[in-house]
């Protein structure tokens, strides 16, 4: 595996190491990630992981272009995938019901299943995250079992509920707050997903693997979930 | 003096310090001054850190009410400022008493101005920065990401360290015709030829659909013709190129991942310069290499930090 590295902005180099996404690319990106902190140190400033990609911004006060190309060779030689392990294994409660799920049933009618088999595909697998983006702690994870592969709403919604859990093509996530969005919403999940007052902010991470687990509505509510159907949201 | 009362809050005036750093990957924006450069130079005015929390005067109608006497200083954009009526000037300290009213009018020349405070405004922290981003509710005063409006108030608390002014050789020329500087990226090569021609052989235009997030720009529209692009992350100043071939720049408050094409970045110098164009401006893209932009960048860096 030889990435290729290239120039993005003055500061910016982009790794990229594949051209499709796929959850075996996860590993990679995530040793990639950790070569690249420890072999940067204090000139690197950011690092943002997406599915193919990292883009690395340095100190342009401490590296030019020049240093900054080189350390990354360095930093990837002889890359090899990261241990499972090294990504977190999370759990998120999830309350799969029609009143805060409006896409539940069309999707499971449209596919040929109960509600009940909808809900044990989308959580009878892990999920990788593979980037946080859109709004602080949205994770972008996957991959969904085909068969409830579906293309974002046509128009979408205004105002998502936060915590509502959803489909896009492949792709998971939940929105961690209030927001527009055109995903298809299946439940609604009581974890804060982004939280200022919390270590790290963000429940979930680049290169964790989630687990949905379906909950009912007492559970739900134990929880600290909002019960207020999707069409009231405020 | 270390209290200023925010009368009327204006067409836009936000907290803003250098942004937040190192949490790009869990989808927060950088936020922070778009025009940093007059940012630092405020701040530099009072011997503060360069990166300290200042007022981002954003077009103008801001009106401060003094509580007290100190220095201020302002830079960047000529918004009109008046204290008491009387016309202040850009790039230099400000000495106000109790009871001075200190008001910001319309653009003069440029959009945005940076009135800093002794060792920077007072606010909450997230990841070490008060930047007010109003897309994801965080910093500012209250940390909930909300504009100044009537009845803030803005507190500081340190004495100054030095009170000088900008030398009038490194005062950035807002009057002259913006050429932005722009780092090709890697899928520049993607976009067909009379586009790479168009990019650097046109005067854009400011579009009014423009904000903290993205700067619009339109003109001959340009054409990628390279494959569908998967999301990746996204530096500041990006240049990207959605399906109509009409520029967006990316800017502070910026989306942390995105698929479109981009055609470089511009430097963060011609980024501080974009940042003081207003709607129907005109300005060029002018290609460079990131070493010569390097370069450039830090013989500024130099005079600020020395």
């Amino acid at each position: 595996m030889t990435p290729a590295i290239e120039v993005a902005a003055i500061d910016c180099l982009t790794v990229r190491l594949f051209e499709v996404i796929d959850e075996g690319n996860v590993p990679w990106l995530l040793a990639a990630a950790d070569r690249l902190r420890s072999t940067f140190g204090a000139a690197l400033v950011e690092l943002v992981p997406s599915y193919t990609t990292l883009m690395l911004q340095y100190d342009l006060m401490q590296l030019d272009d020049a240093q900054a190309s080189a350390l990354c060779r360095q930093a990837l030689a002889d890359l090899a995938p990261a241990q499972a392990s090294s990504g977190r294994e999370m759990e998120v409660p999830v309350w799969y019901h029609p009143s805060v799920g409006p896409d539940l049933q069309a999707l499971a009618r449209q596919r040929g299943f109960s509600v009940d088999e909808l809900i044990a595909l989308h959580s009878g697998r892990p999920y990788s995250v593979f980037a946080l983006g859109f709004a602080p702690g949205f994770a972008f994870m996957g991959l969904v079992d085909p068969r409830l592969a579906s293309p974002r709403l046509v128009t979408p919604r205004q105002k998502v509920a936060a915590g509502s859990v959803g489909i896009a093509e492949r792709q998971t996530a939940i929105y961690p707050a209030v927001s527009p969005g055109g995903w298809n919403l299946l439940g609604r999940s009581p974890a804060r997903l982004f939280d200022p007052s919390l270590e790290g902010f963000s429940l979930l991470r680049p290169g964790d693997r989630v687990r949905y687990v379906p909950i009912l509505r007492d559970e739900f509510l134990r929880l600290g979930g909002d019960d207020t159907p999707m069409e009231a949201t405020p | 003096m270390s209290t200023l009362m925010v009368e009327q809050g204006g067409a836009l005036a936000t907290l803003q310090d250098s942004g937040r750093f190192g949490v790009r990957h869990l989808g927060l924006t950088q936020g922070g001054a778009l025009d940093w450069l007059a940012q630092s130079w405020a701040n530099w005015m009072l011997g503060n850190p360069l990166g300290a929390a200042v007022v981002e005067v954003t077009l103008g109608g801001l009106q401060l009410h003094c509580q007290g006497e100190g220095w201020l200083a302002l830079a960047g954009a000529d918004l009109g400022a008046t204290l008491d009526g009387q016309p202040v000037d850009v790039w230099r300290p400000l000495k106000v008493q109790a009871g001075q009213r200190l008001c910001f009018a319309s653009p003069r020349c440029g959009a945005r101005a940076y009135l800093a405070a002794p060792g920077g405004l007072c606010a909450p922290l997230l990841a070490g920065s008060c930047a007010t981003v109003a897309r994801e509710g965080l910093g500012g005063l209250d940390g909930q990401g909300r504009a100044l409006a009537a009845g803030d108030r803005l507190h500081w608390q340190a004495e100054a360290m030095v009170i000088r002014a900008v030398p009038m050789a490194l005062i950035p020329d807002l009057r002259a015709p913006a050429a932005l500087e722009l780092i090709l990226g890697a899928q520049a090569g993607s976009f067909s030829g009379p586009s790479l021609f168009d990019a650097f052989d046109q005067a854009w235009t400011v579009d009014t659909r423009s904000d903290r997030m993205g700067l619009r720009l339109t003109g001959t529209p340009l054409h990628y013709g390279g494959p569908g692009l998967v999301s990746e992350g996204i530096p500041l100043g990006a240049v990207q190129v959605p399906p109509d071939g009409q520029p967006i720049v990316l800017l502070n408050d910026r989306q942390t991942i995105g698929g479109y094409p981009r055609l470089g970045a511009l430097s963060p110098l011609a980024v501080a310069r974009l940042a003081q164009c207003l709607p129907g401006d005109e300005v060029r893209f002018r290609p460079e290499v990131a070493y010569a932009a390097q370069r450039r960048h830090r013989g500024v860096m130099v005079g600020l930090l020395g």
